[in-house]
């Protein structure tokens, strides 16, 4: 029950909103080179916020993304790290993430990660295809993408995760599916596969104005081929877009699809407690001046009705191959067996959902649409 | 009454009478310019848009002619339809002349010859107007010789005019008083008026247009409607002007309204005698008849919760729509509603319009059907409009359906295909007449059913709009029919089932199942839509499911956002029904009924 999933250790989220250069395809808020100066002030931002939330946890997991926290240099990391035990109770075991481009990864920075007490790092490889790399804008290229994955590897890490993205324009299914090979034989223990989608905005979509981008149907069997291609392999497609060795899913990103709290710090981040959602000022600017002058960076919050729990509940859990329970949905009232039977039945006949005693689950194709079965569910 | 005249002016549609209306009353001064758009314009705003007028109106314009007389024009204004044609011919009653407007590009059409001949039956002196000699398409000459050959009038009495432009307006003037006969009628005689109209008024209550041909009506009189025995007493008598104008009487000759505590306008029969309670006239006037509705639907609410919502406004909207009938009724698939009837599918259209517009429903209306007559073997007799009420196949003895006569002309060209339509559409008995060596008039009996089945927009496409089409209902005849029913994923959606010939029933369930098809957006899963008679399938068709539908990442922030979104789509559905798993939306239901033919 997700009132138990309160009771359960949180999640601690930092976001680190710079980059060394903007990707084509990217609308996160993050800066790109930012000055030393700023990047000290945000730092010394993020010890002041912790301050602010010394009530919260007990944190199983600690998780650095941006942005790109490899940006930081490792005397900054060990900074924000001490900073987090200073204030908070981290549990034994905890799993703690740092999200790397492979560019910055060199031997002595992997030590160092690892010293500072970082367990599992997550590189933003997304392709091992140079043309590709060049197309989304990455400032990596297959090779600094392989020479980080040894680094790591020698350095120690025993959980690494590896972000791919596919449906690339012009990209073939097959080429994709060496890229996978590729990683496959690196064995991550982790695997995010995220379909390239045009944010409004970005010099991608801008590109992509009036022609054709592909068809949802394309999209879909990539994914399929992905999903199936990736379990001959071992991998357990877990979530819609993540896969990974039998264990090793994300301790940190599993929070947010089962309402286990969570405490997002710096500039736009999300947290969740209870019934609670708020979130920080994205602006690193606005973010560092108001906790500076002694004051909170949140910039706005919401508390949910039952309704929007069971909405958020039901949608996030048709993400992940766990599903979602029946008679917790009905705690928020939505009784989906008795009110949406119909439906129910249809998706379980079309090989969409599965249901086993009090779980309903998507298989993939019902992940592939996820948001669908939420929309009819709800409507 | 030698100062009176009455008249109607009668056209095709889109040939001009709204257009020519307004500049006559323009022209009188009974409105200021100034008031002039809003005044007209704010009464029925679907009447304007659709270039039609669903009610007939009268208004008084008073004219100083070139004699020197100040005359008092009454023109009553015609429904432009032939879903109104019973309305049309008890406006004309009430005239005894009739401008017949034929638009100088297009000529003479069907409604041309249909309102001819109308008018042509009730004696009525007929000045023939050219509309629109502005276009440059206009060929005067060539309408003259169709004046000519076609209506068998005498061209040399036409007269031509913009009514846009406002140029010959004048002449059309001095021709109504001049050769117009002025109203005969005997004041002292007992009272007999001739009912043309009514509408609701929420102060007044019933409103009854009428025109007096014998007799005097004044307030306080104790009035009698002959149909029915009803006895009212007159609150108010007097005449349009663009608002209503109080006088102290009307008599022979005049046309006017009258108010007399009727409670709606249900109480009011189109065609009924208004006479004296204590001095009734000994006949009722010629050519009463009782309006019956020929196409019928069910109407749903799409939330169950507006049920009592529709029920009110029915209510409502009945007040004013004579015409219209409705009772309770539910179905299977789409839960409580009504049963309603109307004069024809622009009747239906124009209700569902008005409903959604004036009353902000979000409505679904089941498949329209006429009105088909069993006789059962135990030699009962029933009449079923409602397929989800078709009696036990193996009880029915004999079946039968109305039957129309259908009058279309075009141009020769288009013979060949029209008749391929008719025949198609079950038409027999054609019989074909030239009215100019290149013009055609054909006849043909064909069942109601077929007509309301995209008969209409089939014709145009086949003329190209050339053709133009009337109809009378004419007879009930035996036929093979059948209930075709409508499966969508397994299950039987009543509202779509439709009573059908069985000659014609793959064919129809074929195109129903294609026309929704169309119009079901795909789901996330196969949807199968069958077209069954009895528990035999004879049509399927199915929608391929989309494959993806969720976004790429959904970490902290997203969650938000995604929240919003989704609630979003949510009120954004309003139009749509779910029926079992499968989301329908409203306009399937009647698209079943329309053509996929290009
Ligand atoms: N050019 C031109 N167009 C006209 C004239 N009279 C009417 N129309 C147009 O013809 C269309 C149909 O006119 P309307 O009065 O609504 O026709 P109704 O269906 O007979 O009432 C409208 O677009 C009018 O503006 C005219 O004298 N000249
Ligand atoms: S590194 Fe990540 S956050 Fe930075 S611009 Fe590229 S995609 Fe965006």
């Amino acid at each position: 029950m997700s009132q138990d999933n309160q009771n359960r250790p949180w999640g601690l989220y930092i976001h680190v909103p710079f980059c060394a250069s903007k990707c084509r395809y990217c609308a996160f808020y993050s800066l790109p080179s930012p000055s030393s100066d700023l990047v000290e002030k945000f730092v010394s931002a993020l010890a002041c916020e912790m301050e602010l939330y010394r009530d919260c946890g007990p944190f199983d997991t600690v998780y650095l993304g941006g942005g790109t926290p490899s940006v930081l240099d490792t005397e900054q990391i060990y900074l924000i790290l001490n900073s987090v035990r200073r204030n908070f109770r981290i549990e034994p075991g905890a799993e703690i993430t740092v999200e790397a481009n492979p560019a910055d990864i060199s031997p002595q920075y992997a030590a160092e990660l690892l010293r500072s007490g970082i367990n599992r790092l997550n590189l933003g490889v997304q392709s091992f295809d140079s043309e590709v790399l060049k197309f989304l804008g990455r400032r990596h290229s297959p090779g600094d993408a392989l020479a980080s994955i040894k680094c790591v590897r020698a350095a120690g890490f025993r959980n690494i995760g590896l972000d791919l993205i596919y449906s690339i324009p012009r990209q073939s299914t097959d080429q994709w599916l060496r890229i996978l090979e590729q990683a496959v034989l690196i064995r991550p223990e982790h695997l995010s596969c995220y379909e390239l989608t045009l944010e409004p905005g970005t010099p991608l979509a801008e590109e992509f104005r009036d022609g054709q981008f592909r068809t949802d149907d394309e999209t879909f069997s990539v994914l399929e081929t992905t999903s199936a291609a990736l379990a001959e392999n071992g991998y357990v497609h877990y979530e819609v877009s993540n896969f990974s060795l039998p264990g090793m899913e994300s301790r940190h990103n599993s929070k947010y699809w089962d309402h286990t709290p969570y405490l997002g710090l710096g500039p736009s981040a999300h947290s969740f407690r209870g019934r609670r959602r708020w979130w920080n000022l994205s602006s690193v600017e606005e973010y560092t001046a108001a906790l500076q002058s002694g004051k909170s960076p949140v910039e706005a919050g919401e508390d949910l009705k039952d309704e929007q729990m069971g909405e958020e509940f039901l949608f996030l859990g048709l993400r992940t191959a766990r599903g979602v329970s029946l008679s917790e949905l009905q705690h928020y009232g939505l009784d989906l067996v008795n009110t949406k039977t119909a439906i129910l039945d249809a998706c379980i006949n079309s090989g969409l959902l599965r249901i086993d005693n009090d779980r309903i689950s998507p298989t993939v194709k019902g992940m592939a649409v996820a948001d669908a079965l939420a929309k009819a569910f709800l409507a | 009454m030698d100062h009176i005249r009455n008249f109607s002016i009668i056209a095709h549609i889109d040939h001009g009478k709204s257009t020519l209306a307004d500049r006559l009353i323009q022209y009188t001064g009974v409105v200021d310019a100034r008031n002039f758009q809003d005044q007209i314009l704010d009464n029925m705003d679907i009447e304007r848009e659709r270039g039609i007028t669903i009610k007939s109106q009268a208004i008084t314009l008073p004219y100083r002619a070139e004699d020197g007389g100040i005359y008092m024009l009454n023109l009553i204004d015609t429904p432009g339809h032939v879903d109104f044609s019973y309305e049309v011919s008890r406006a004309l009653a009430s005239c005894e002349g009739v401008l017949l407007l034929i638009d100088a590009a297009q000529g003479v059409q069907a409604q041309t010859i249909a309102n001819l001949y109308l008018a042509m039956d009730h004696n009525l002196e007929i000045i023939p107007v050219i509309n629109k000699i502005d276009l440059p398409a206009a060929d005067v000459e060539r309408v003259l010789e169709q004046i000519d050959a076609e209506l068998g009038l005498d061209p040399d009495t036409h007269l031509a005019c913009s009514a846009k432009a406002g140029t010959g307006i004048e002449e059309i003037f001095e021709a109504i008083v001049e050769r117009i006969p002025p109203p005969k009628g005997n004041p002292d005689s007992p009272l007999a008026a001739l009912i043309f109209d009514a509408h609701y008024d929420s102060y007044r209550g019933t409103i009854i247009n009428c025109r007096v041909m014998d007799g005097r009506i004044q307030a306080g009189d104790m009035i009698r409607f002959m149909s029915n025995g009803a006895v009212y007493k007159v609150e108010e008598v007097g005449r349009f002007a663009l608002a209503r104008q109080k006088q102290n009487s009307l008599s022979a000759g005049e046309v006017g309204y009258v108010i007399a505590g009727v409670k709606t306008v249900s109480d009011v029969r189109i065609g009924d005698t208004i006479t004296s309670d204590a001095k009734p006239c000994g006949e009722p006037l010629p050519g009463f008849r009782e309006v019956k509705p020929v196409v019928f639907s069910s109407i749903y609410p799409i939330a169950s919760d507006d049920y009592e919502d529709l029920a009110v406004s029915l209510e409502k909207y009945k007040l004013n729509d004579a015409s219209f009938i409705y009772q309770k009724d539910s179905s299977v698939a789409l839960g409580q509603g009504f049963r309603c009837g109307f004069l024809g599918l622009l009747h239906l259209d124009i209700v569902q319009e008005r409903l959604e517009r004036e009353f902000n429903l979000s409505i679904i209306l089941s498949v329209p059907s006429v009105r088909f007559r069993f006789t059962m073997r135990d030699g009962s007799l029933v009449q079923i409009d409602n397929p989800s009420q078709y009696p036990n196949p193996m009880q029915i003895a004999k079946a039968e359906e109305p039957f129309i006569r259908a009058t279309m002309l075009l141009p020769e060209r288009y013979l060949g295909a029209v008749m391929k339509l008719c025949t198609e559409k079950r038409g027999v008995n054609s019989v074909l007449n030239f009215t100019s060596p290149t013009r055609a008039e054909l006849t043909y009996e064909m069942p109601l059913s077929e007509v309301i089945f995209d008969f209409y927009d089939r014709f145009k496409t086949v003329t190209q709009g050339y053709g133009s089409f009337d109809y009378d209902l004419i007879d009930y005849r035996e036929s093979n029919l059948a209930l075709l029913d409508i499966l969508v994923n397994g299950e039987r959606v009543d509202a779509l089932s439709q009573i059908v010939h069985r000659d014609r029933a793959r064919a129809r369930a074929l195109q129903s199942c294609e026309r929704l098809k169309e119009e079901i957006p795909r789901h996330m899963f196969k949807i199968a839509i069958q077209g069954a008679i009895g528990g035999e399938v004879i049509a399927r068709t199915t929608i391929s499911p989309f494959r993806k539908d969720v976004t790429a990442k959904c970490y902290g922030g997203d969650i938000t956002r995604k929240r919003k979104l989704l609630e979003k789509q949510k009120k954004g559905k309003k139009r749509m029904k779910m029926v079992g798993s499968v989301t329908i939306p409203q306009s399937a239901f009647l698209a079943v009924l329309k053509t996929d033919q290009e």
